[in-house]
This record gives structure tokens, C-alpha cells and sequence, in this order.
């Protein structure tokens, strides 16, 4: 297994290094990056295809955690309906 | 069991959402003390409730146990609701909160360090190993149950505390004021703990989403 140069952006002299940049990542989708950042950001990612698939990858771990998990209701067992009606009567609530 | 005033809650296989004219009318026979009204909350909710104290808690026992509490912990604060949000959304935050004290009360797993799971840096800030791309349609099938199955196993891989605040921003749909309420930490610390989160679950999730090329 070879490894490609890690090295895809300039080191030196340009903006923000992929640190910054994938520390940036999470306020830059929930737009609380102030522009200047953002800009820094954008100009990264225009250089680095590292980062354009890090950024890829980050969102769509966020969309797959939100759409596998979405809105689902479980079946309860009886026993658990069951329990939770005598938990009330022996708490005497209502 | 045909009769109740909740159209479609004994009947329909999928349970919809309540509306909120319906919750209005079991709210008012629940403050009744309406007997019937508790059962048909439960119904109405359980279902709810379990998936979201299943998500939270590893073990089947403590995620009925949980929701049992916050059914009772609800009964108790009826009078509370002040019927600004839903009643579907305050049994949620309930049954998050009845998850949490479950939690908190457990001893801890062993666990990896999350560093282990961040991205790793050259000297220069530049990334150590490159990140590749993943496959188009790798992450299309949501709905698919091995995609699921391997997203909740791989949520389950990651440390407590992390876990934790991923399950409630990214699936609970808390948002951060709710979530640093909810578990007594400031915006800041959630939202940083929600960015190593969902990195440390990006790199569970790598291998399996890569470009067959890029392996
Ligand atoms: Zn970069």
C-alpha cells in the first residue's frame, strides 16, 4: 500500500493549515464562522483535496448518524406497558 | 381497546404523530385524572420513548427501566406542563433527562481515548495521512439495515462522554443550549466535544465508506 504525499497544500506562506481547517469545520457548516475565517477556510480547501474529502466525509457522518436514527418507534413489550401502568397505581399518581 | 378519542393511535401500525388538537384533548383528560387517559399516553408515547432510551443506553434492562422512570417522573409533573411545547417533545426531553440520571448512575466501560480517533497532524498542521474520498453511493442507503447497524455499532464504539453528546445534537436533534443544560456543561465545551465526536465517528466510519481505489 503506497501512501500519496500528505503533503497536497503548500506548507508554508498560504492561509491556515489543515489543522485549522478541520478545526474550523463544525462552525463553518452551522455558519458561525466570521468571514474573514471563512474565507481563509474556502481558500484551504481550494488547495487541499485532503481537506474537500475530510469535509465530505464529516458532513455525511452527520447526516448518517441523523437519517439512520430518524424519528423510529420501537415496538414495547407488553410486560413493559405492564409495568409501567402497576409502577403508576403503587406511586398513586393521579 | 377501539375506543379511544385519539384517532389511529391503537389501530395505525406506524403510529403517526399525534396532532396537536389530539394532545390538547389528552392533556385536558389526563389533568382529569382520567385512568384511561394514562393508558393511552403510554401507548401513544412508549414506542418513542424506547427507541430513544435504546439509543442512549447500551443494555436492554436499563433502557425499559428508563423509560418506565420518565413515564412516571411525567405523571408526576403533569401539572408543570405548561403546554408551550408539545407533549411529545416534553416526554422526550423527560425520557432524555431519566436516560441521563441512568447514566451518570453507571459505572464506567473501558473505553479508547478519543485522541486516538482524530485526525493525526504533520509538523507543519498539514494532515499526517491524507483523508481520501468516500464512495459515492456508500452513504446513500440510510434506510438500509447494514448501514444502520453499522452506524449504531461504531456511535456505541465511541467514548461515554462523546457518545453521549453526539446522541443528543445529531440524533436526539438537541440543540446546544439544550444539551449543555441537559448535561451541565457550557455551549462551548458541547460544541467541542461534538466536533471530536463526530470526527472520532468519521474515522470508525473511513473504512468502510472508502473509494475501492483509495483502500
Ligand atoms: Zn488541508
Amino acid at each position: 500500500m503506497s501512501e500519496p504525499t500528505p503533503r497536497q497544500a503548500p506548507a508554508t506562506g498560504s492561509g491556515i493549515t489543515c489543522r485549522e481547517a478541520i478545526d474550523f469545520i463544525m462552525a463553518y457548516l452551522d455558519n458561525e464562522l466570521p468571514m474573514e475565517q471563512r474565507h481563509e477556510f474556502e481558500r484551504h480547501l481550494s488547495v487541499c483535496p485532503s481537506c474537500v474529502n475530510y469535509l465530505d466525509s464529516y458532513q455525511r457522518t452527520v447526516t448518517l448518524g441523523r437519517e439512520t436514527h430518524r424519528g423510529n418507534t420501537d415496538d414495547v413489550p407488553a410486560s413493559l406497558l405492564k409495568a409501567i401502568g402497576a409502577a403508576r397505581k403503587r406511586s398513586g399518581s393521579a | 381497546m377501539t375506543t379511544s378519542p385519539i384517532s389511529g393511535v391503537h389501530t395505525s401500525e406506524t403510529r403517526p404523530e399525534p396532532t396537536g388538537d389530539e394532545e390538547h384533548l389528552l392533556l385536558s383528560r389526563l389533568r382529569a385524572g382520567e385512568d384511561r387517559a394514562f393508558d393511552d399516553l403510554v401507548r401513544l408515547a412508549a414506542g418513542r420513548m424506547l427507541a430513544v432510551a435504546r439509543r442512549m443506553l447500551h443494555r436492554e434492562e436499563d433502557a425499559q427501566d428508563a423509560v418506565q422512570e420518565a413515564f412516571l417522573s411525567a405523571f408526576r409533573s403533569l401539572d408543570r406542563f405548561d403546554g408551550r411545547s408539545r407533549l411529545t417533545t416534553w416526554l422526550h426531553r423527560i425520557t432524555v433527562n431519566a436516560c441521563l440520571m441512568k447514566l451518570r448512575s453507571q459505572r464506567r466501560r473501558p473505553e479508547r481515548a478519543i485522541e486516538d480517533l482524530l485526525p493525526k497532524f504533520a509538523e507543519d498542521g498539514h494532515q499526517a495521512m491524507p483523508s481520501r474520498p468516500w464512495r459515492e453511493e456508500a452513504t446513500c442507503s440510510a434506510d438500509s439495515t447494514e448501514v444502520r447497524e453499522l452506524v449504531r455499532t461504531k456511535i456505541d464504539e465511541l467514548p461515554e462522554q462523546y457518545r453521549v453528546v453526539l446522541v443528543l445534537r445529531d440524533l436526539e436533534e438537541l440543540s446546544t443550549e439544550e444539551t449543555a443544560e441537559a448535561m451541565d456543561m457550557s455551549v462551548n465545551a458541547v460544541k467541542t466535544r461534538l466536533h471530536r465526536a463526530r470526527q472520532a465517528l468519521r474515522a470508525l466510519l473511513d473504512p468502510y465508506f472508502l473509494e475501492e481505489s483509495s483502500k
